[in-house]
């Protein structure tokens, strides 16, 4: 490359400065544009690398009154703190529990309904399934927990009226500490697995329709096509979410969690976002409960990335 | 196309018939919501499954919509949903245009930057402190400027953008447009309609705000809805906050006045819903995933 341009320019300058020039020559034909790009790349170094700087007071002692700049800094003893806590072993145990019962019966939700929902013919009836799953994801979570009260509640909830007027004993939703993840679960499944159908059937309508054919000519019944067919050519796809569900691993939504929990229920329903919100947020233990979230942040990492290289280990095309 | 087989044909029929069964379960609690909130508190008191409004009234949203501080926070929420959609779509939609042409030097490094973004979150202590140190607290735009974009929507719109030919720009170019020009006048309005479909999640984002609103708002007069609604739902007995949220001497909302206020909060998701959908199926989601 060097020679090249030396070739090019013949003259006395050295190459790197007339590389340099030649940089700077399309900065300047392009200024207009990185103008353009200036408000969002300062709302990204405001809101996202600031905080990401910020970290640095989990191994300080950060008092606010003294600044980052001048706060004591302690190495790892807030690491060490919260791992030797036994409020940690409880928040890891809560976190996973919520995450795995989503993995397993949240995750795959959509996947099913998606490919049921393409083996509907009638186009309208199509149209009116779609608009009725799609719509509770747009629902904010105080809403979907009004809701649940409404429907789970012990004295006024419809289910347990119901089961009353049978004769059947009510059953505890909210307050219960064996229900809550999977009431958890369940809310998930009512917002979103019918919204998480978009990519999946986008995904479906982009399988090749002769493939199709082909197995019905080998006399492959409904089931078989969806095994041999619809699923292979969903597999990227499923991949590539699953990844991002991994990553997304430590992090159970706080506002679910947050809304949800209850005195009851508090054994089971502290996760690592609210244990920092309360103790950090509400008692001012900044240090400490930054240590936590930035060891959450880590964890969230290294899963995506091994998940995105397990991927392609197996050949798949990754997240990134 | 070869016919069905009598097997299929019955697949066929359970599966729509499981779908419509699950289609009403979805639907079920919405429904139940607002025969409740039609419901004359005192018929609502004698108990029992409310499958249709008893005694009609519109008496509990005429409640609400008396108490100043429903009122205030559902102004509060379009103020956010306004400002900040127009803002968020501005910081946005500029950065994406130009991180989608493929000329601009140093874009690799941006899109790498804005990936790991994505991938690292640093959690709420650093976000709280920053809003605080900023000197946001109390302040609407702590729930605003935080949320004016993020990696995932410039990847969106950026992919958008890759598909507008650069021919297009080149022509606006020798006609004497700045690059500026040609992003104002020509890509935006040719944008529209992918515009109109992030807008609206945007809109939807802003209205639903809940957690940064319970970090950053402590004075209950700036509250948006959805911190009233929790307000309401879950804290109407303890005096957390702005102590009896709706009226003094009043202990305990009746639930269809709790119910009346989910209603009024999920309206205009439902209005803007059916603009939503129209792009479902254009594919906005679909290049989001590989990036």
């Amino acid at each position: 490359m060097k020679k090249v341009l030396a070739a090019v320019n013949p003259g006395n300058e050295n190459p790197s400065q007339t590389r340099m020039r030649r940089r700077m020559k399309i900065i300047f034909r392009d200024r207009y544009l990185y103008l353009l790009a200036l408000p969002g790349l300062f709302f990204f170094l405001l809101f996202k690398y600031i905080p990401m700087w910020g970290l640095v007071i989990a191994f300080q002692n950060y008092s606010p009154y003294v600044g980052i700049l001048n706060s004591d800094w302690v190495g790892l003893e807030h690491f060490a703190r919260f791992f030797s806590n036994s409020d940690f072993y409880i928040l890891l145990r809560n976190t996973l529990a919520i995450s795995f019962m989503n993995l397993l019966f949240f995750f795959p939700a959509p996947i099913i309904l998606s490919i049921m929902m393409n083996e509907v013919r009638q186009v309208v009836l199509k149209r009116l399934i779609q608009t009725v799953i799609y719509f509770p994801h747009f629902l904010s979570w105080v809403i979907i927990a009004g809701i649940s009260f409404i429907m789970l509640g012990q004295s006024e909830g419809v289910i347990n009226s119901i089961l009353s007027l049978f004769g059947m004993e009510k059953i505890p939703f909210l307050t219960s500490s064996s229900l809550f993840w999977p009431m958890l679960t369940l809310q998930n499944i009512w917002k979103d697995a019918g919204w998480g159908t978009v990519i999946f059937l986008a995904a479906i309508s982009g399988i090749d329709p002769t493939l199709y054919e082909a197995a019905k000519m080998d006399g492959a019944s409904k089931l078989k096509q969806i095994w041999h067919v619809t699923l292979p050519g969903i597999g990227n796809v499923i991949l590539v979410l699953l990844i991002l569900k991994l990553g997304d691993v430590m992090d159970v939504g706080f506002e679910q969690v947050f809304l949800m929990g209850s005195a009851a229920v508090s054994n089971v329903a502290d996760v690592f976002d609210t244990y920092v919100y309360r103790n950090g947020v509400l008692n001012g233990e900044f240090s400490y409960t930054a240590s936590v979230g930035l060891f959450k942040s880590i964890v969230g990492l290294i899963m995506v990335m091994g998940a995105n290289k397990l991927a392609k280990m197996f050949g798949q095309d990754g997240l990134y | 196309m070869i016919k069905d087989s009598i097997p299929e044909k019955i697949f066929g029929r359970v599966n729509v018939l499981l779908l419509i069964l699950l289609s009403l379960v979805m639907v079920f609690p919405l429904y139940y919501v607002f025969s409740i909130s039609l419901t004359d508190p005192r018929e609502y008191l004698k108990g029992g499954i409310i499958l249709y409004p008893r005694g009609l009234t519109w008496d509990n949203y005429e409640y609400l919509f008396s108490t100043p501080l429903f009122i205030r926070s559902i102004g509060i929420s379009a103020f956010l949903a306004i400002v900040g959609t127009t803002l968020g779509l501005i910081v946005t939609s500029s950065l994406a245009y130009t991180l989608s042409r493929k000329r601009l030097l140093g874009r690799k490094i941006i899109l790498l930057l804005i990936l790991i973004t994505i991938l690292f979150h640093p959690g709420i202590i650093p976000n709280y402190l920053l809003i605080r140190e900023l000197g946001l607290m109390n302040s609407l735009w702590s729930l605003i400027l935080p949320a004016l974009s993020s990696g995932w929507n410039v990847f969106l719109m950026k992919s958008f953008f890759d598909s507008i030919p650069a021919s297009l720009e080149e022509a606006a170019v020798i006609d004497g447009c700045n690059d500026m020009h040609v992003w104002w006048r020509i890509i935006l309005p040719l944008s529209l309609p992918a515009l109109a479909t992030f807008g609206l999640f945007f809109a939807v984002a802003y209205w639903n705000v809940f957690f940064n609103a319970v970090l950053y708002i402590n004075d209950f007069k700036k509250w948006p809805l959805q911190l009233v609604l929790r307000q309401m739902l879950i804290d109407s007995n303890t005096s957390a906050g702005g102590g009896n949220i709706l009226e003094e001497g009043q202990m305990v909302n009746p639930q269809s006045i709790k119910m009346a206020a989910v209603i009024i909060a999920t309206i205009p998701i439902m209005m803007v819903y059916p603009f939503l959908q129209k792009h479902f199926a254009k594919g906005v989601m679909v290049g989001s995933v590989k990036e």
